[in-house]
């Protein structure tokens, strides 16, 4: 077992880690940035190490510094989180050059997964079904129109390297392709540093579904079952839960099984998630590899029993999985909303300040994962989240009526949250009787004006 | 003191104060500058989110109060105009 750990990270997810470690019986260092010296995480860890200045380039991003913090304070192992230095290969190797465990998959496995084009290709030969598409890098515009003729308009253009909904776009026609393409290109340039494109046709309004996975160091891989995540915003997902009410036993089977092809392709180690797409038709399509713990992943631990982040340290260490989905007998159903420092009512404008007022909520089926407090200041810095909120009940209905009711307890202000926009969705009679996709949050928001 | 012609330009919530649209590129205005009411005069970074920071009078730039990169409290002068 590891002596000490130290955590790579802030807000709740350090948060939740520091709380698995201590439960094993592992020590862990926390590092902070100036702007996070009362941050829970670096309360509730054993020992703290400050990175100075507030920059994510210079504090949460800072390998170097890391590194040393992690030798200096005799920690033999890093758990890098999700977001930050989670899904950086070169941090990876940087683990392992100074003889420190990396809590996560391989660094070949996370570069791989880095690039969406190659993951599609491996999901392709694997015979895992993917969305029609130009199944290679495009970079001239004239390749790019004689190939959205093929597929059929609308497409969607995507970047290689990219993520988070930049280098994106929905093209109807050719002449909109002429238009978005340079702009997307630069775009992915400018964010990713590779400009490579690549084109798929787009399909309208689909659920996300991801599988969550755990791989082990005898090459043994198991699914843990799936996500619903449609509720987005923006690419940004803002509600997530499992299982999804969109998936019978059979097709929940089929994915899970991709998802594990996939995964056991690229010799995949640890905890990850396998993304894919699910039509009205329900035909599912791979859309990409996450190479690290998913901020959602407490949905997948309430129904399985299973504590992802203790998985992955024990993995880590060569312990095996034994276990399988069908053998952890998943139990009820759990819904995550996210709560953020944003106002629903202004575009999502971030909310940042002092909680002057907090009052968590409790009681039967209510997990709350946090980093903050009464008191406690959201630095302006950093992301908008502030917490998550978890409801598991014996059956969805269920789930729901214990949501709402922890939603109405809970009360923090003066900062604007997401908390009232969760209110109304979860209220909603299309979300109670499970029919929403990714297009569903818009019905809840005023409409978006140019400023 | 503040005269009836100079506009103070405020942050409208806390976070980073950027003067350039990209470390690259020259800043959006310089002391002297002429700007027009609406005008694009520098970037604040709020949780990851960019807002652009625009002139609400035409006039001149006469002060940018705040340093480029560095944090900004909720309601901090950031620049002052000279209403033309």
């Amino acid at each position: 077992m590891f002596k000490k750990i130290l955590v790579a990270n802030r807000g709740e997810i350090a948060v939740r880690i520091i709380r698995a470690c201590r439960e094993m019986g592992i020590k862990t260092v926390a590092v902070y940035s100036e702007a996070d010296e009362h941050s829970l995480h670096a309360a509730l860890a054993d020992e703290k190490v400050c990175l100075p200045g507030f920059k994510p380039a210079d504090t949460y991003l800072n390998i170097p510094l890391i590194i040393r913090a992690a030798k200096e304070k005799g920690a033999r192992a890093i758990h890098p989180g999700y977001g930050y230095l989670a899904e950086n290969e070169v941090f990876a190797r940087s683990c392992a050059e100074a003889g420190i465990v990396f809590i996560g998959p391989e660094p070949d496995s996370i570069r791989l997964a880095g690039n969406k084009l190659q993951a599609k290709e491996k999901a392709i030969q694997a015979g895992v079904p993917v969305i029609p598409g130009s199944g290679r890098g495009l970079t001239s515009l004239e390749e790019a129109a004689a190939l959205a003729g093929e597929t059929g308009y609308p497409v969607m253009i995507k970047a290689s390297a990219g993520g988070g909904g930049r280098g994106m776009r929905v093209c109807f026609d050719e002449e909109e392709l002429r238009e978005e393409f340079p702009v997307a290109k630069a775009e992915a340039g400018s964010a990713f540093g590779d400009p490579t494109l690549y084109l798929e046709k787009f399909l309208p309004n689909p659920r996300h579904i991801e599988i969550q996975i755990l791989g082990d160091r005898g090459g043994k891989i198991v699914h843990l079952g799936e996500r619903e995540c449609s509720v987005q915003r923006r690419y940004q997902k803002l509600i997530e839960e499992s299982p999804s009410p969109a998936l019978d036993d059979a097709l929940r089977k089929k994915m899970g099984e991709a998802a594990v092809t996939v995964a056991r392709s690229i010799g995949y180690f640890n905890a990850g998630t396998v993304e894919f797409m699910l039509d009205e038709e329900n035909n599912f399509y791979f859309m990409e590899i996450n190479a690290r713990l998913q901020v959602e992943h407490p949905v997948t631990e309430m129904v399985t029993g299973i504590d992802i982040v203790r998985e992955q340290i024990r993995l880590s260490l060569g312990e095996r999985v034994d276990y399988d989905y069908t053998s952890l007998a998943p139990r009820g159903w759990a819904i995550e909303c996210r709560i953020n420092a944003e106002d629903p009512d202004r575009f999502f404008l971030p909310s940042p300040g002092v909680i002057e007022t907090y009052r968590p909520p409790g009681g039967f089926g209510v997990r709350l994962d946090t980093h903050v407090y009464q008191g406690y200041q959201i630095p302006p810095y950093y992301d908008s989240l502030l917490a998550k909120l978890v409801a598991h009940g014996p059956d969805r209905k269920t789930a729901i009526s214990i949501m709402l009711r922890a939603l109405d307890e809970f009360t923090i202000a003066p900062v604007k949250t997401t908390i009232p926009l969760h209110r109304r969705i979860l209220s909603d009679e299309s979300f109670a009787g499970g029919m929403f996709d990714t297009g569903f949050v818009k019905k809840f928001l005023p409409e978006e004006v140019e400023d | 003191m503040v005269g009836e012609r100079r506009v103070e330009v405020r942050a409208p919530i806390a976070g980073v104060f950027y003067r350039k649209p990209s470390p690259e590129e020259p800043p959006y205005v310089e002391v002297g500058d002429t700007v027009r009411k609406k005008q694009v005069l520098c970037l604040l970074e709020t949780m990851k989110v960019f807002q652009k920071i625009k002139s609400p009078v035409s006039g001149k730039v006469v002060e940018i109060a705040a340093q480029n990169e560095h944090p900004v409290a909720d309601n901090d002068v950031l620049m002052i105009i000279e209403e033309e």
